[in-house]
């Protein structure tokens, strides 16, 4: 079933005195539910640009664009978001961090407790349910973003480089940990990344993106089998991915 | 020159040449910018920049270099001030300053923090007040003295009116500033996971903003401390300000600089409660 659908959207920047900025030239896409997307580009080629139009939280020039069947206009819980920055509220704790979402809305306390217990324990924070973000590493902070965007029980999570800040190794077990939660929630994912073996390693299917003006140039499949680990980088099916894409980057 | 020169000697070790005595060492260190000194030094020369202060007052005027009724010197002045809290009743005229900073204080922050809320965070408002705000925040306060005496006659009303008129308008845009520099992030997460405007503003915005808020009060508490003087020129019968004015006109130096001394001392105060307040209200960002 088709979960997420772009059609002809596109995003411009009107300039002072200047042509408008295309953003995001004219997109057709569709995403499958439960799938792993990765939209994959330089910086500058619209990627964060279309999550953010997914998101609902920058309005698209022109399109139509529907995640669930529902048009999309305004940001909702049914779209969780992971930034790059964590942004986590510093006034709450770990445990406070996650349930803010569904105390927003009002969902019952039973139900809060729960869903906020097992995410914890999923993203193996417990010891650390009672602290606040200030004393969290990096990685435990992004840990704690992932569980509140997940605790709304998103049909879509939407991810704006969110391991880019982190160090080479935190990152690689952060994959791995992502791989893991969406194995269980089958969520569908859009990942955003400008790390080739990221994107590889992560998506069932790769966008690649060029600049200027920002669109979509290829649709990779990725047919690495799952679950994928840390090994699956050195296969000679992984460098054939990697050697495409950076040829398409290169070019 | 001096940033290239220790830069350079550093690199150079133990085997340098030109042998330096620690003093030559930590003067070169002194003026590196953004040198990194251990607490303890900082210390020292903060208690050495007080210490050579109150020193050099000591012994110009114990030496007789400085007539004392100029400037009298620092022991008597701490004894005139012991004496005025002893003796002269001057806790009643503490007590009368102090309910007037804060009473003015007060009322300003009450009306600064939604005002610079609003502005910082809605487009509207901000059109709407800005170039008012910004315009008065140019006017004198003490130039509003005469018009509070036409407005509000010589009562306690106009000296906290004149507090409040110096403390509202930075404040204001102070806030304002604040509340704008909450990260976009931090509320674009918010609705996406499904927050309305009135919970985005409520339960983000204003916990995001309120410790830097604090923040803002301690400092423009200063700038009251320092309108009471002016507040309390006319029509004052008691207050730290208008005890100093009565000291001036009886000549009374050590008095004046007594006076003076009060009000700085009771500023700390201030300062410091605020950050003791701070510590207690926001435990998370320490």
């Amino acid at each position: 079933m088709t979960q997420v659908l772009l059609e002809n959207v596109s995003v411009q920047f009107l300039r002072y005195r200047e042509p408008p900025q295309i953003a995001l030239d004219h997109t057709n896409l569709s995403i499958e539910e439960g799938e792993f997307v990765c939209l994959l580009g330089p910086s500058g080629c619209g990627k964060s640009t279309l999550l953010n139009v997914l998101g609902g939280l920058f309005p698209s020039s022109t399109g139509k664009i529907s995640v669930g069947g529902k048009s999309v206009s305004q940001p909702g819980p049914d779209r969780g978001m992971v930034f790059q920055n964590y942004s986590l509220y510093p006034w709450l704790t770990v445990r406070g961090n996650i349930e803010f979402g569904p105390r927003l809305n009002n969902w019952p306390a039973a139900k809060i407790a729960t869903i906020t217990d097992e995410l914890i324990d999923i993203v193996g924070l417990k010891d650390y349910a009672g602290q606040y973000p200030k004393v969290l590493s990096g990685g435990m902070r992004q840990r704690v973003a992932i569980a509140r965007a997940l605790a709304m029980e998103p049909h879509v999570l939407l991810m704006d480089e969110p391991f880019g800040a982190l160090d080479a190794q935190t990152r690689s077990r952060m994959q791995e940990l992502l791989l893991d939660i969406w194995s269980r929630k089958r969520n569908t994912v859009i990942f955003v990344t400008h790390d080739i073996e990221e994107a590889v390693y992560l998506a069932d299917r790769v966008l690649v993106m060029s600049t200027r003006p920002g669109r979509i140039i290829e649709d990779f499949k990725i047919e690495l089998p799952r679950p994928r680990f840390a090994e699956v980088v050195a296969s000679e099916e992984f460098t054939q991915y990697r050697r495409r894409m950076l040829h398409l980057l290169r070019h | 020159m001096t940033i290239a020169m220790s830069e350079a000697e550093k690199m150079q070790g133990s085997s340098e040449r030109r042998p330096q005595n620690l003093v030559t060492q930590r003067i070169v260190t002194y003026l590196r910018p953004r040198a990194l000194l251990s607490s303890g030094e900082r210390l020292t020369i903060s208690a050495f920049g007080v210490l050579l202060f109150f020193g050099v007052w000591f012994l110009v005027t114990e030496a007789g270099w400085i007539q004392p009724f100029f400037l009298p010197s620092p022991l008597s002045v701490t004894k005139r001030l012991f004496e005025m809290v002893a003796s002269q009743g001057y806790l009643i005229d503490v007590w009368a300053s102090v309910y007037r900073v804060f009473g003015g204080f007060i009322i300003a922050a009450l009306a600064a923090i939604p005002t610079g809320v609003l502005i910082g965070n809605f487009p509207f408002f901000r059109s709407l007040l800005e170039p008012l705000l910004s315009t008065a925040r140019y006017l004198p306060a003490t130039a509003f003295v005469p018009l509070m005496i036409i407005w509000l006659g010589i009562d306690e009303s106009q000296k906290i009116a004149v507090i409040f008129i110096g403390t509202f308008f930075p404040l204001a845009l102070f806030i304002a500033n604040i509340s704008e520099g909450v990260s976009n992030d931090l509320l674009n997460s918010a609705y996406t996971l499904g927050a309305s405007s009135r919970q985005v503003f409520f339960r983000v915005l204003l916990p995001a903003c309120v410790p830097s808020i604090v923040d803002a009060l301690r400092i423009t508490a200063g700038i009251a401390w320092t309108y009471v003087i002016v507040a309390e020129l006319v029509g004052a019968d008691k207050g730290m300000g208008i005890a100093i004015l009565q000291s001036q006109r009886f000549l009374l130096t050590d008095q004046v600089i007594a006076g003076i001394a009060a009000v700085g001392i009771l500023g700390v105060i201030t300062d410091l409660l605020f950050r003791l307040a701070h510590r207690k209200l926001f435990p998370y960002m320490y």
